[in-house]
């Protein structure tokens, strides 16, 4: 087990909402995909039926929160500052997968894109832009944390 | 559409079964306006070294609390679908408390209702995430055969936006 797939086991296990909900993530090296399999309690609108919005977006938001984690130099669970999530297409009646990406991590923020598909990766169904407070290890590692970048703006 | 809601109370709720799964009760409901109630539940935690309900918990009561405001805008059913939701987390929900939900529908035109909402666990006015939302109206009036809706497609066909029904 690599460091990156025993920090997933362990992050899936301490979320029992990532369990409520079904969520399941792989890693293919240092890929991951985040997997919400179909199930009855995930409709919001049993009428089309459709996937419930609030789900596909607290899907989205735990597979950018579980793509940070498992970055070498994050200490602990990425909280959310904020996310914007965009329904692109109405989310049917099936298995749903998710892939994020960090677009910019700092000392304390990271930026990360995320997007939601079912049968085809090129028509997303759900995309969410967010923003995550960090907490880096003693060490955080300099390919992927740019140190104090984030108070630029501050100052 | 406010009658309907107000006679069926949490019973409008319990016909999806994501709000019957996180157990939502309708708490109040005004033109316009929609009060709901997420009660606090381990399963719901995001991070058992805190005990605090998941973000994306608070993010589907946002959304439902949303889209019963929109309905208690209308004068008849009509069928409605997120267009998007921006969500800012302000602080973390207290472990052990319910989460509530006020939502307020402030705007309605011909295809689009805008949608401004709290979340909140003892205080509205220290509230722990807050939502700004709009809605697509009539979202599955004609699904074309074999696909699913596309609400961008429709926000782009529809641009007149100058009718209010409030």
């Amino acid at each position: 087990m690599s460091e990156a797939s025993d920090k997933l086991q362990n992050l899936i296990g301490r979320m029992p909402y990532a369990q409520f909900l079904g969520v399941r993530m792989e890693l293919a090296g240092d890929e991951m995909t985040a997997i919400l399999p179909y199930s009855a309690h995930l409709i919001g609108n049993p009428a089309l039926p459709a996937l419930h919005g609030g789900v596909l977006g607290a899907f989205l938001e735990m597979t950018a929160v579980a793509q940070l984690f498992i970055l070498q130099g994050v200490a602990r669970q990425p909280r959310p500052i904020g996310v914007t999530v965009e329904y692109l297409r109405s989310g049917r009646p099936m298995d749903t997968y998710a892939r994020a990406q960090v677009k910019r991590i700092g000392s304390r923020v990271a930026n990360v894109y995320v997007e939601a598909w079912q049968e085809t990766r090129a028509a997303p169904i759900t995309s969410l832009h967010g923003r995550f407070l960090v907490t880096p290890t003693q060490t955080p590692d300099p390919a992927t944390a740019t140190e104090g970048q984030d108070d630029a703006a501050a100052k | 559409m406010l009658t309907i809601l107000k006679d069926l109370g949490s019973h409008a709720l319990q016909a999806s079964p994501q709000a019957k799964a996180l157990g939502l009760v309708l708490v109040a409901v005004e033109r316009g306006e929609a009060t709901v109630r997420c009660p606090y539940r381990p399963e719901l935690v995001g991070d058992v070294d805190t005990g605090v309900v998941a973000g994306g918990v608070v993010t589907t009561l946002l959304d439902h609390t949303c889209g019963q405001a929109v309905m208690a805008s209308l004068e008849t059913y009509r069928p409605i679908a997120t267009l998007d939701l921006r969500i800012d987390y302000l602080r973390a929900a207290q472990p052990g408390l319910d989460v509530i939900a006020y939502a307020h529908c402030y705007k309605i035109t011909r295809s689009v209702a805008f949608v401004r909402a709290t979340a909140y666990d003892q205080d509205r006015d220290d509230p722990v995430a807050t939502v700004q939302a709009t809605f697509m109206l009539d979202s599955s009036r004609t699904p074309p055969p074999g696909q699913s809706r596309s609400a961008p497609e429709q926000a782009a066909s529809e641009t007149d936006t100058g009718e209010t029904r409030i």
